[in-house]
């Protein structure tokens, strides 16, 4: 049983509201609860619930009319695979209640606008859907709609805007066409021609160096991986060379004509686009995954062609259904399975396609990654007699085309395979998988194994990974993730600073504190120095190692050992990596203990960075050193660099809000001492003022440290990628070797999983580092990366 | 269900509160409630004997960066619980772990997600006699990984175990 939530309506946010009544509250639930219901499973037909709903909300105008609006103007936007039922609703409604209608078009376009000045460009898609079929329920008279399409397409024409920004008004017109082209054409052909050559122009002058940095697989077979605008188009023409033929879209208005078409239709007002300003931010470019097609599923029923517009309005459905109930994973399955028209169409391919093509998509997918992996085991529990093999075909298509994945959605792969086979007590087939044995070891197929089976291992143990691969595939098997201590045995008795590595033991056992481990390490030689400084505290490799491997290898039992060992001894750890070769060293260090438990590793990185005993760019200098080559191409090595960036953003974004925090607050007082007149208040200004100087420069120093992040980052892929580059064409062999493939798309994935900071950093990046003296390889992911907004 | 579209739209039910209230912590009901709202620490039942801090971590990391795993302690044993504590920085994190985690399964348990006030010291261990988890005793069926036959055959479960 849950508990009852207060409710946060807030009517029109007028601050002297009108009491209600509990009656009327209730009411105003009841009503939102019909609305949100309708058109879900019934006992009655669709046709007779929306004629009851409509005499229910027709009666109920003259009290609720404001917050009708509301309800109707919500779902518009927040449930569009309902679409066609509630332009139904709308239209039954404008023809019992001509002025309803007109003040529902007139919130509608206030919405769209609202939605395009706060960047919400994908819901604003939604609203221009609702808009046209609109003219289909009589609501909207065609012509207006026509004239407003010219509007959006004369977007192409303008000047000095970003790519993105056209595009977002030609894909605003094509993805309605399949509701309402016929519609359009009737009325208006002459016109809508015009529209589409200026369309079709645009489409073929438009830059698209941005696609290949999108693309999930680098084949063009056996599905081309096109860029969304180009589908979209292609589907569009087919659809009118079909003379707007559709029969998918649920129609429910069709039954109701003899109503609708007695109703008065309403003009849209004009529509101006709201012009580009520095603060928009249009979606960016997408490529339109494919996997499935006709000759997959040869008993049910034919899937839809990649060019056919009923593909397009199934998977736009599919993912708005997704888009609605994500959080809720068991509605979201329900509503997914329970698609209308599911069975002329093989539904479970398009959902297993449309749920790999969120996942796989980059830059990012759309919801956090783990929520796919959760919604499709939810699904397999529901359908178990037939989503499941689906799956399993899924998954064997992606190994076997594992050769050209993109790396980034190679590792989204491992993590969503690893994850699904711990709740199904890891059975798979392994066998199957058998000719990545033969392979290089470093190409993408045993790769691939391998990662998945060290991340089965993570989420059970290691025994239980041995048992459930067959004995060919030991090779593969993740090593036990012990720790490594160079001075636990005998033959260690000749190691430099081994008699200190005892005494630090001893010392650790019975809780010695900071000075006391000092103390012992005073004594440490320094095999580096030639004159010994003052203090002995400066950079002596042997004293962070013995401190590092006894303090690491006494804490290994746990995550929280040794947590808790990196705090107790902070002090000593601080003090042996103040410098930026003692920061490496200790990372060195660390890492020889614990290469066997990479998860290890990643905590410990995270917590020393968040302990300040190493910073970012230590860890970033460390991923590229010569100690870390022989992991480098490793899923565990790029996810603590990325978590190492994010790390660096929050930093930089807290110090921000803090520092707008105390501005506002500034103003705030300001305010209230020219309301009271109160001289006494400048000393507490002063105060402030000063807080708001330190944070100024605390924020200036964050994103000095961010730049600089990035900086050594890409300084070093830009040199291991010429040494790579060079080395080939000097031996004459050929570029693209698998580490190469990796290297580039881990590049790549830089500037994907961080474009939004990087954005920033552009005109630095282009005068210091991608220069066009770099090699046009490297360059080229530069460049496509700076079309991803362009 | 009194929640309105936006609440439903929001997956809110999938993050209301629970039941449970802590009977030991020193603080009003309604305080309770307004911290469990901005809480960024969830309790996580139904875990196996066996599971560790580190298989927590990894599934749990999927859902953000997290701050600290508090493992459940039989207060007499000493030995592990089945449930145990997980924060996480940012409160969006745990809600991502509750609207994706709670119900799937861990070590082959089917684990329980809940809002938590956070740690302190002393909730690590569970309250009931003998020193394990109330739900346990409680269990009517024999479940190995959970240490057999709960002691008392009663289908009472506070937590509300799937």
């Amino acid at each position: 049983m849950s508990r009852r939530r207060h409710s946060d309506e807030n009517d029109g946010g007028q601050p002297h509201k009108r009491r209600k009544t509990s009656d009327a509250n209730e009411t105003e639930d009841h009503l939102e609860s019909l609305i949100c219901k309708v058109g879900e499973k019934s006992a009655c037909s669709l046709e007779s619930n929306l004629e009851g709903l409509a005499g229910v909300l027709e009666a109920d105008l003259p009290n609720y009319k404001s917050k009708i609006l509301r309800l109707l103007c919500t779902v518009a936007r927040l449930l569009p695979e309902k679409l066609t039922i509630y332009t139904t609703l709308v239209g039954l409604l404008n023809a019992r209640n001509y002025n309803f209608g007109g003040e529902f078009v007139e919130a509608m376009i206030r919405q769209l606008k609202e939605s395009l000045k706060a960047n919400n460009y994908n819901e604003a898609v939604y609203l221009v859907r609702f808009l046209s079929d609109l003219v289909n329920c009589h609501v909207i008279a065609a012509p207006s709609m026509v004239a407003m399409f010219e509007n959006f397409v004369s977007v192409t024409q303008e000047e000095d805007v970003p790519q993105v920004r056209r595009d977002w008004y030609v894909y605003a017109f094509l993805s309605s066409l399949p509701w309402v082209g016929k519609e359009l054409y009737e009325k208006k052909d002459a016109e809508m021609d015009r529209i589409f050559a200026n369309t079709e122009s645009y489409l073929k002058r438009r830059q698209k160096t941005h696609v290949p940095m999108l693309q999930v697989w680098t084949a063009e077979k056996p599905h081309p991986q096109e860029e969304y605008l180009d589908c979209l188009w292609a589907q569009i023409q087919k659809l009118k060379k079909d003379r707007w033929q559709e029969r998918h879209i649920l129609r429910p208005y069709l039954a109701f004509d003899s109503i609708l078409c007695e109703a008065l239709q309403h003009n849209l007002p004009p529509f101006t686009p709201p012009p580009h300003t520095e603060d928009s931010v249009y979606p960016m470019p997408r490529v339109i995954f494919r996997m499935f097609d006709y000759t997959d599923d040869p008993e049910g029923p034919v899937m839809p062609g990649s060019h056919s517009v009923e593909r397009f309005v199934i998977e736009e459905n599919l993912h708005c259904i997704i888009k609605s109930h994500w959080k809720e994973r068991k509605t979201c399955a329900a509503q997914l399975v329970s698609y209308p028209g599911k069975n002329k169409i093989p539904l479970n391919y398009h959902i297993v396609e449309v749920i790999f093509a969120e996942l796989f998509r980059l830059p990012a997918p759309p919801h956090i990654d783990v929520m796919y992996t959760t919604l499709l085991i939810e699904l397999c529990k529901l359908q178990p007699g037939s989503l499941p093999q689906v799956l399993a075909q899924a998954t064997e298509m992606l190994y076997m085309r594992l050769d050209t994945m993109n790396t980034t959605c190679v590792d989204r792969f491992i993590n969503w395979f690893s994850h699904h086979l711990s709740n199904f007590q890891f059975r798979w087939s392994w066998e199957d998988w058998s000719d990545c044995l033969t392979q290089d070891p470093e190409s993408p197929k045993p790769k691939f194994v391998r990662e998945v089976l060290e991340k089965c291992m993570r989420l059970s143990y290691h025994q239980r990974i041995l048992d459930i691969v067959p004995p060919t595939f030991s090779a593969l098997c993740p090593a036990n993730p012990t720790c490594i201590y160079k001075y636990g045995d005998e033959s260690s008795n000749s190691l430099p600073g081994h008699s200190v590595a005892l005494c630090l033991a001893v010392a650790f056992k019975s809780k010695a504190t900071n000075d006391e481990i000092f103390s012992i390490l005073k004594d440490v030689p320094n095999p580096n120095q030639d004159d010994d400084d003052d203090e002995g505290f400066s950079f002596n490799p042997l004293k962070i190692e013995v401190f590092v491997q006894t303090l690491l290898h006494l804490a290994a039992k746990s995550f929280s050992h040794s947590f808790s060992a990196l705090a107790k001894f902070h002090e000593v750890f601080k003090t042996l990596a103040e410098s930026d070769e003692g920061k490496l060293h200790v990372l060195r260090v660390m890492f020889e203990v614990w290469r066997n438990h990479p998860q290890m590793i990643a905590v410990l990185v995270d917590k020393m960075i968040r302990t300040q005993i190493v910073d970012c760019a230590a860890v970033a200098n460390w991923i590229f050193s010569s100690e870390l080559s022989r992991d480098f191409t490793r899923l565990f090595v790029w996810e603590i660099l990325h978590s190492t960036i994010r790390k660096m953003n929050k930093h930089v974004l807290k110090i921000q809000k803090e520092l707008e925090e105390a501005k506002e607050k500034l103003a705030r007082q300001h305010k209230r001492r020219s309301d009271d007149d109160d001289r006494s208040s400048d000393r507490k200004d002063g105060a402030l003022e000063e807080q708001i100087e330190r944070l100024q420069e605390k924020v200036e120093s964050a994103q000095s440290e961010q730049k600089n992040l990035f900086l050594v980052i890409f300084q070093r892929f830009i040199m291991i990628l010429t040494e790579h580059l060079v080395r080939c064409e000097t031996d004459g062999t050929s570029v693209l070797t698998p580490w190469y493939k990796n290297c580039i798309e881990r590049l790549q994935q830089i500037f994907l999983q961080h474009h939004q900071i990087i954005q920033q950093y552009m005109v630095t990046l282009e005068n210091l580092l991608f220069t066009a003296e770099l090699d046009p390889h490297i360059l080229a992911v530069f460049q496509q990366f700076c079309a991803l907004q362009a | 269900m009194n929640g309105g579209l936006l609440t439903i739209l929001r997956g809110d039910s999938s993050l209301e509160l629970s039941q449970y209230r802590d009977q030991h912590f020193d603080v009003d009901d309604d305080e309770q409630e307004k911290s469990l709202e901005e809480s960024s620490t969830l309790y996580v039942g139904n875990l196996s004997f066996h599971t560790t801090e580190e298989q927590i971590h990894e599934l749990f990391s999927r859902c953000g960066d997290i701050k600290h795993v508090f493992m459940g302690v039989d207060k007499i044993k000493k030995k592990a619980c089945s449930f145990c504590f997980v924060e996480y920085y940012d409160r969006l994190d745990a809600e991502n772990a509750m609207w994706c985690l709670n119900g799937t399964s861990l070590d082959d348990h089917i684990i329980h997600t809940d809002w938590d006030l956070g740690f302190r010291e002393g909730r690590q261990y569970g309250r009931c006699r003998p020193g394990g988890q109330a739900s346990n005793v409680f269990r009517e069926d024999s479940d190995v990984g959970r240490g057999g036959s709960g002691k008392q055959a009663q289908a009472h479960d506070k937590r509300g175990v799937q």
